[in-house]
């Protein structure tokens, strides 16, 4: 079901500076040299793939474009082969520009405090716990597969008060709306409808039996005026929600268990002091942060000194801002004691990530868990990493052997 | 000792990554919607400087300052 298997639509890159695709294979086993290469080019390339689209490659340039709301419009935010015409609250706050943004955001931020998530935690524990009882006497697993895959979903299906066991459901719709729609409309909407209808349904019941999840927090919640918020505004940002919970921060999870099943000597430090894991978090989101955003190009501007046309989408990679040398020095290097670390992993202004204290919390408890239970693993060298295509980096089977090698 | 330091937060810059407030959970205070603001007027207690140019290196949006007085 979730696999990385795609319509190959697209005609190999041979030029990455000028033709580049982040739907390539190439691109989607190993980036990071290839974004190496574009930035020793310029801080914004080009390609005429996806109706035309820039990239910019260092972190100064990604910074400029997420603070500018002025040229740049958040109303797409995924680099795809089609540009539909974009529907009004498609996915509020992430796809709303100024002054709308503001408000829809602020709706949401307070569920999604620290505070807020401390609550949240002991669940977290008890669900990733369950997750390691289900494979850890079988020496093996596929730890994508069955357990980074799981932790999100089950966090944010328990804050929105739906079902833990619809998971593969919304895990289904994430997979058709973030890699096969970026090549293939009619998946992306269909798992849209299907989301909205769910969702129609869960409000349905709510009327009648209130409850005391997000689902219920959105209905209840007034505009400025005291209005109740419109259903389309309802409906995006419960959409948003399971689409942006869920994939990222299972890739997120996903990446560092990749990372510390190679780097025996990273595991054994985090086990020696757990202390140090919430710094180990921040170094492995931003060596393999998971999510590039999109933006539109609405007027002609520079950036970096390099011009922009309007009509142009723009891949906002905060994972090649991350690795930029002239921001973190060995940018290359995973160094989990990092102390200096102003990563862009949950974007920079004012979309950033309204659930990045989720993830942090959801990365922290996933990793100490499983430490704690599985201090010694590697990969499984008769299987094979695979990884995530487009919007969202994080690897989608990850054969792990458990125990110590003999 | 250290000079006296004092931290400001900018709040036109801040968007809330909290990162001042897990570093330095002495010096930062976070509002309902998770902005930042500095605990009391930002005075740096001794032996907290550390935390406090931590804090400040490590915000993603900028918006930190250290003010040595
Ligand atoms: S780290 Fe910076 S942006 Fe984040 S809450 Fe603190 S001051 Fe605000």
């Amino acid at each position: 079901m979730s696999d990385v298997s795609q319509p190959a639509t697209h005609p190999p890159v041979t030029d990455w500076v000028h033709d580049f695709d982040h739907t390539d294979p190439q691109w989607t086993d190993d980036p990071f040299p290839i974004w190496e290469d574009l930035r020793a080019a310029s801080p914004v390339v080009h390609t005429e793939r996806f109706l035309g689209c820039y990239m910019p490659t260092t972190y100064e340039a990604v910074r400029e474009i997420a603070n500018d709301t002025e040229h740049f419009s958040s109303r797409r935010i995924i680099v795809r082969d089609v540009r539909p015409e974009v529907a009004r609250n498609a996915a509020p706050p992430i796809t709303s520009d100024p002054p709308v943004h503001k408000p829809a955001k602020q709706l949401l931020l307070p569920p999604f405090t620290p505070d807020a998530m401390k609550k949240l935690e002991p669940r977290m524990r008890a669900i990733c716990n369950e997750l390691i009882d289900g494979f850890i006497a079988d020496g093996k697993v596929d730890a994508a597969a069955r357990y980074s895959k799981y932790i999100p979903v089950r966090a944010i299906a328990h804050m929105l008060g739906i079902p833990e066991s619809d998971s593969d459901l919304f895990i289904n719709w994430i997979h058709m709306i973030l890699e096969l729609g970026i090549k293939d409309e009619n998946m992306l909407l269909q798992a849209v409808h299907e989301m909205s209808d769910y969702f129609r349904t869960q409000i349905e019941e709510r009327r009648s039996r209130p409850t005391d999840d997000l689902i219920s927090y959105l209905m209840n919640a007034k505009d400025k005026e005291g209005q109740p918020l419109e259903e389309s505004h309802v409906l995006g940002s419960l959409r948003l929600l399971l689409i942006a919970g869920i994939d990222t921060t299972w890739s997120a999870i996903g990446s560092s268990l990749w990372h510390l099943a190679r780097t025996p000597a990273d595991r054994e430090r985090l086990i020696a002091e757990p202390e140090l894991i919430p710094t180990a978090v921040e170094e492995l989101l931003r060596a393999y942060s998971p999510v590039t955003m999109a933006r539109e190009v609405v007027k002609e501007t520079t950036i970096s000194g390099c011009p922009v046309k309007p009509g142009n989408m723009v891949l906002l990679s905060f994972p090649a801002a991350n690795r930029d040398p002239k921001m973190f020095p060995d940018a290359d290097k995973v160094v989990i004691d990092r102390r200096e670390n102003r990563h862009a992993a949950f974007g920079l202004g004012i979309h950033r990530c309204v659930g990045s204290n989720l993830a942090r919390m959801e990365m922290q408890v996933a990793l100490e868990e499983w430490l704690k239970r599985i201090p010694d693993f590697r990969l499984d060298p008769a299987g094979t990493v695979t990884w995530s295509q487009g919007t969202v980096r994080g690897p989608r089977q990850l054969p792990f052997l458990l125990g110590k090698a003999i | 000792m250290a000079e006296r330091l004092k931290v400001r937060v900018d709040p036109d810059k801040c968007q809330g990554h909290a990162r001042c407030k897990a570093l330095a959970p002495e010096l930062f205070e976070l509002d309902e919607y998770g902005n930042a603001h500095e605990s009391g007027d930002g005075t740096v207690p001794p032996g907290l400087e550390d935390k406090a140019w931590l804090a400040k290196s490590n915000c993603p949006e900028i918006a930190i300052d250290v003010i040595e007085e």
